[in-house]
């Protein structure tokens, strides 16, 4: 059975069980996301996704489907605040973009691009974040982190290892890595583990391949992230069994 | 007296990248000096700004010159333009921003062996280091931004062109980079 939502004033239909997002997606409609990813469970935690469902603002990757729902997503109120998200963003940690070699493959920047964001808009933190160089395959930079927890999902979910987590409340808040020292190299992190290629952002990075794609050939130097997202999306949802090593046997 | 645009550009705490991407438009600066003529610049080697339309300025704010400079600019230029990622944000130079001043000065100019060792550097025609790099819009009121490092040619003469024209700049996702 399907039915149907409107999204800024055209029809879109759904199957039981999607999200606004989701089904909005499969019907090549797109609404810009970061922490969403179609083979994890949604997560709602950076709101650029956010949409005005009967006049009520929400997350479209949290927010179920609903028969008659009249969903406003692309609208200069909504771009708006999705602008200011990306800022802040930015603002809360050390995004050098011009240093950084996840450059052209990034979300975030991305998204900023395809938005318009030309300003910094807020006073940026420059937080102190050493890196965590202790992994012979894989360099973790802490600067450019934005809390989206797609690879605590991916290696809880998929790798079954949980080898991230994140720790602390509020501003604090961080990722950590799961081993007594804190440091990756302690970890079974491995090269074929989902986690390590799915962080939007310059925080999970392989060793020995950056900048060996040239300006001009990266991902997004072609076509802007709207374009792009419609190409991975639908996507069967993974398997979310529960991962033993942090549910415990319960 | 003349019609023509008066521009006045000049690279604070930045790398002149900036300035090498607005000769990247080529050909185009035949277009554009049809319609502006240069004050102070690297372009001109004129050393003070004088009353201007527009002012372009690369780089972020790092000493107390770069405070007296942007000041300037702001003072004599109707729009004043932040151009590059330094400019908009603090950029690379803003990587020295999570540490203290008086550790960089220890560490490049004491500490690190591979370095001259001629200590910190104290002479009075010497700028002072501000704490922390600046971008322009904490200094000044800035009218318009252009993030990129540099912003691509293309990305300037769009700018320009709008300007120049009456228009409201905008851009397509393709003119706005980060890198």
């Amino acid at each position: 059975m399907t039915d149907t939502f409107q999204l800024d004033g055209e029809d879109v239909t759904f199957a039981p069980g999607q999200s606004v997002l989701q089904a909005a997606l499969a019907a090549g409609r797109y609404i810009p996301h970061l922490c969403y990813h179609p083979e994890f469970k949604p997560h709602g935690s950076c709101k650029v996704c956010t949409v005005k469902a009967n006049g009520r603002t929400a997350a479209s990757c949290t927010l179920p489907a609903q028969a008659g729902l009249n969903v406003e997503s692309d609208t200069e109120d909504m771009n708006e605040l999705r602008r200011t998200l990306v800022q802040m963003l930015f603002a809360e940690g050390n995004h050098f973009c011009p240093s950084c070699e996840k450059s052209g493959n990034c979300t975030l920047q991305a998204l900023g691009s395809d938005l318009g964001v030309m300003t910094a808009g807020f006073r940026h933190f420059f937080p102190d974040r050493p890196v965590d160089a202790s992994h012979p395959e894989f360099l973790l930079d802490f600067n450019r982190c934005i809390l989206c927890e797609l690879c605590v999902r991916a290696s809880c979910e998929v790798d079954h290892k949980c080898v991230f987590a994140l720790s602390g409340r509020g501003l604090d808040k961080h990722l950590i890595v799961n081993a007594a020292s804190g440091k990756l190299a302690d970890t079974d992190v491995a090269l074929s583990d989902k986690a390590v290629d799915v962080c939007p952002v310059g925080v999970i990075l392989k060793k020995r391949v950056g900048f060996a794609v040239p300006i001009g050939q990266r991902r997004y130097d072609q076509r802007p992230i709207s374009e792009q997202a419609l190409d991975d999306a639908p996507r069967p949802a993974a398997d979310s069994a529960a991962c033993a090593a942090c549910e415990g046997t319960s | 007296m003349s019609q023509k645009i008066r521009v006045a550009t000049t690279s604070l705490a930045g790398c002149f990248g900036c300035h090498m991407s607005l000769l990247d438009i080529d050909e185009r600066l035949f277009t554009l000096l049809e319609h502006v003529e240069f004050d102070r610049s690297p372009l001109t080697d004129i050393k003070h700004c004088g009353p201007c339309d527009i002012g372009l300025v690369e780089g972020g704010i790092c000493n107390a010159e770069n405070v007296h400079v942007l000041r300037e600019f702001r003072k004599n230029c109707k729009i004043l333009v932040a151009v590059g990622a330094c400019a908009v944000t603090g950029g690379l130079p803003a990587q020295r921003n999570h540490l203290s001043l008086a550790d960089c000065l220890q560490e490049v100019y004491v500490t690190e062996i591979s370095l001259e060792h001629g200590g910190i550097p104290n002479d009075p025609e010497l700028p002072l280091p501000l704490d922390k790099v600046h971008p322009l819009h904490e200094v000044v009121k800035v009218d318009y931004f252009l993030p990129g490092c540099p912003p691509s040619a293309d990305t300037l003469w769009k700018f320009l062109t709008d300007l120049l024209a009456g228009r409201t700049p905008s851009f397509a996702p393709e003119l706005i980079r980060y890198d």
